[in-house]
């Protein structure tokens, strides 16, 4: 599948999710996503950076822009070398949450995306990716 | 980034509207704010008009959610007007249903929600 | 593997096999003459001849997606465009580039007689070549097909969403045919949206016209609710069917958080009651 370019941000503070959002947001509009497929992506990205700086530690996110035949996609990588998620399984539920969110961060995203994908790692880190199609 | 979001005081309502893309800390900041003044001024109706805004998270869905629920136990009502169609949608879909929270079309209508209250 | 002696052969004879191919066109079952003119194709030959040549020129026999390539698949991208416009058929459209295989070969037969080895490898690095940009030309038809299809089908979907506004602050979407996935979710989008111009407190969703409402479709009816109530306007479901209303049943799907009424006739009183409107009969008047 070819890669058209691609960028890397780092979250290490609260200011760094809005600018995730905004670079999310651009690169949603080249693409010609529709509003709300724009305003799914860019929340869904939202979630996940702040997962990544709360329970990560901080991170790096990269932002894909993907060709598959005549569609276009966006692919935002959130990955952390944070405590990992121990069962990922019961993290995807809704209402799950260790931390001070309402639960709704993992199992949300997920259904605001085409594709979501997890791997995880106790104590190495964790790589989520996310995938919007036009 | 330091700046807050100015809170308007008319009549006995207080009036927020959120124009930028706010960072975790502003929206806290916000829900302090708001029940700052709610507890000194005596206001009976919060109205935030969130039409500018573009996205709304969790984060922010609970603090709207939060400072409803704080309003009301200070004996005021509040009410969200204004979201935008792709915002409510993304919201629904996320699993956020702001329980417990009014909200209007537009900021006349929300005006008149709490006028009725 | 040596190095190709094609560019040499075919620069050489380049006239001679321009001729012989677009005649090898005209002659092939199924030339579509009634859709394309003689000079037209003579001059869409010989252009993609000199393509041709400066790919192979390049040395590169194996990657059509390298730089050298890149003129002659840009032509041959626009060639199958335009022919799909005109309504060739892929095959027909293909044969543009398979059939230079034989006026090509039948030209190195004749230059490589002394040698039937080289013969051989340069016919099968042309005939790999020429199959890779034929199968080129059909991807792009078909995508080309493929872009008609979606833009058609966004088209439609448009034209299927007659959002109508009932009153003063109330709108109606009567829903007709059968909903699917994809048409639910820029139906709903298109009402939320109404609401937001007309500043509607009440939308009214009739679903009458709909065949059957299964588990996917109840829950976009309910989100479509949840988020119209996120915005501040409240919806009402009427037309519901008695075979539809047990299905529901059946589904386990909790319709108690929206407001359902038999007919659009009976939503619409009720919206009128709730935006403060009374209606009368005069006669009952008097």
């Amino acid at each position: 599948m070819p890669t058209l370019k691609s960028e890397v941000l780092p979250v290490v503070s609260e200011n760094d999710i809005v600018y995730v959002r905004q670079a999310v947001r651009k690169w949603a509009i080249e693409i010609k996503c529709s509003l709300v497929d724009q305003t799914k992506v860019v929340t869904a990205a939202s979630e996940l950076a702040r997962n990544l700086l709360i329970y990560g530690g901080g991170g790096e996110v990269t932002l894909v822009h993907l060709q598959e035949g005549i569609r276009n996609g966006l692919r935002v990588i959130f990955a952390d070398q944070g405590p990992g998620i121990p069962d990922i399984e019961q993290a995807l539920k809704d209402g799950f949450t260790s931390g001070k969110g309402m639960g709704l961060g993992l199992g949300g995203a997920k259904r605001l995306v085409n594709e979501f994908d997890i791997e995880s790692e106790v104590n190495k880190g964790t790589r989520i990716t996310i995938t919007k199609w036009r | 980034m330091q700046d807050r979001i100015p809170i308007l005081h008319m009549g006995s309502c207080l009036l927020v509207t959120i124009q930028v893309d706010m960072h975790d800390r502003l929206a806290l900041q916000l829900q302090d704010d708001l029940t700052e003044r709610i507890s000194s001024t005596g206001a009976k109706g919060v109205l935030i008009d969130i039409s500018s805004l573009e996205m709304v998270d969790s984060f922010i869905g609970r603090v709207l959610g939060n400072i409803s629920s704080m309003a009301r136990v200070l004996d005021a009502k509040t009410v969200v007007v204004g979201m935008q169609p792709a915002v409510a949608i993304t919201l629904v879909e996320l699993g956020l249903s702001l329980v417990g929270v009014s909200t209007a079309l537009n900021v006349e209508k929300g005006m008149k929600l709490l006028a009725n209250a | 593997m040596s190095k190709t002696q094609l560019p040499g052969i075919i620069k050489k004879a380049k006239d001679k096999l321009q001729a012989n191919w677009v005649q090898q066109q005209f002659d092939a079952v199924g030339m579509r003459r009634d859709l394309i003119k003689t000079d037209e194709l003579t001059k869409q030959s010989g252009d993609f001849l000199n393509q041709f040549l400066a790919g192979v020129e390049s040395g590169n026999m194996v990657d059509i997606k390298s730089p050298a390539w890149a003129p002659a698949l840009e032509f041959l991208n626009t060639i199958s465009r335009q022919r799909e416009r005109m309504g060739f058929s892929p095959s027909e459209t293909a044969q543009f580039v398979f059939s230079l295989k034989e006026p090509l070969f039948a030209q190195l037969r004749t230059d490589l007689k002394g040698s039937p080895d080289e013969l051989i490898e340069e016919m099968n690095s042309a005939t790999a070549l020429l199959d890779k940009l034929g199968l080129y030309v059909t991807e792009v038809f078909q995508s080309a097909r493929e872009d008609v299809i979606k833009r058609q089908q966004e088209e439609m979907l448009e034209l299927s969403t007659p959002v109508v506004k009932m009153w003063d602050g109330i709108v109606a979407l009567p829903l007709i045919g059968t909903l699917d996935s994809a048409r639910t979710s820029v139906v709903m989008e298109s009402l939320l949206q109404r609401i937001v111009e007309t500043g509607s407190e009440i939308a009214i969703i009739d679903i009458t016209g709909v065949p059957t409402v299964d588990t996917l479709v109840a829950q976009h009816l309910l989100k479509t609710v949840a988020a119209a109530r996120l915005m501040g306007a409240d919806c009402i479901i009427s037309g519901i069917r008695p075979q539809i209303a047990q299905t529901m049943v059946h589904l386990a799907i909790d319709l108690s958080a929206v407001t359902t009424k038999a007919s659009l006739a009976e939503a619409l009183k009720v919206a009128l009651q709730r935006t403060g409107h009374r209606v009368v009969r005069d006669v009952d008047v008097k």
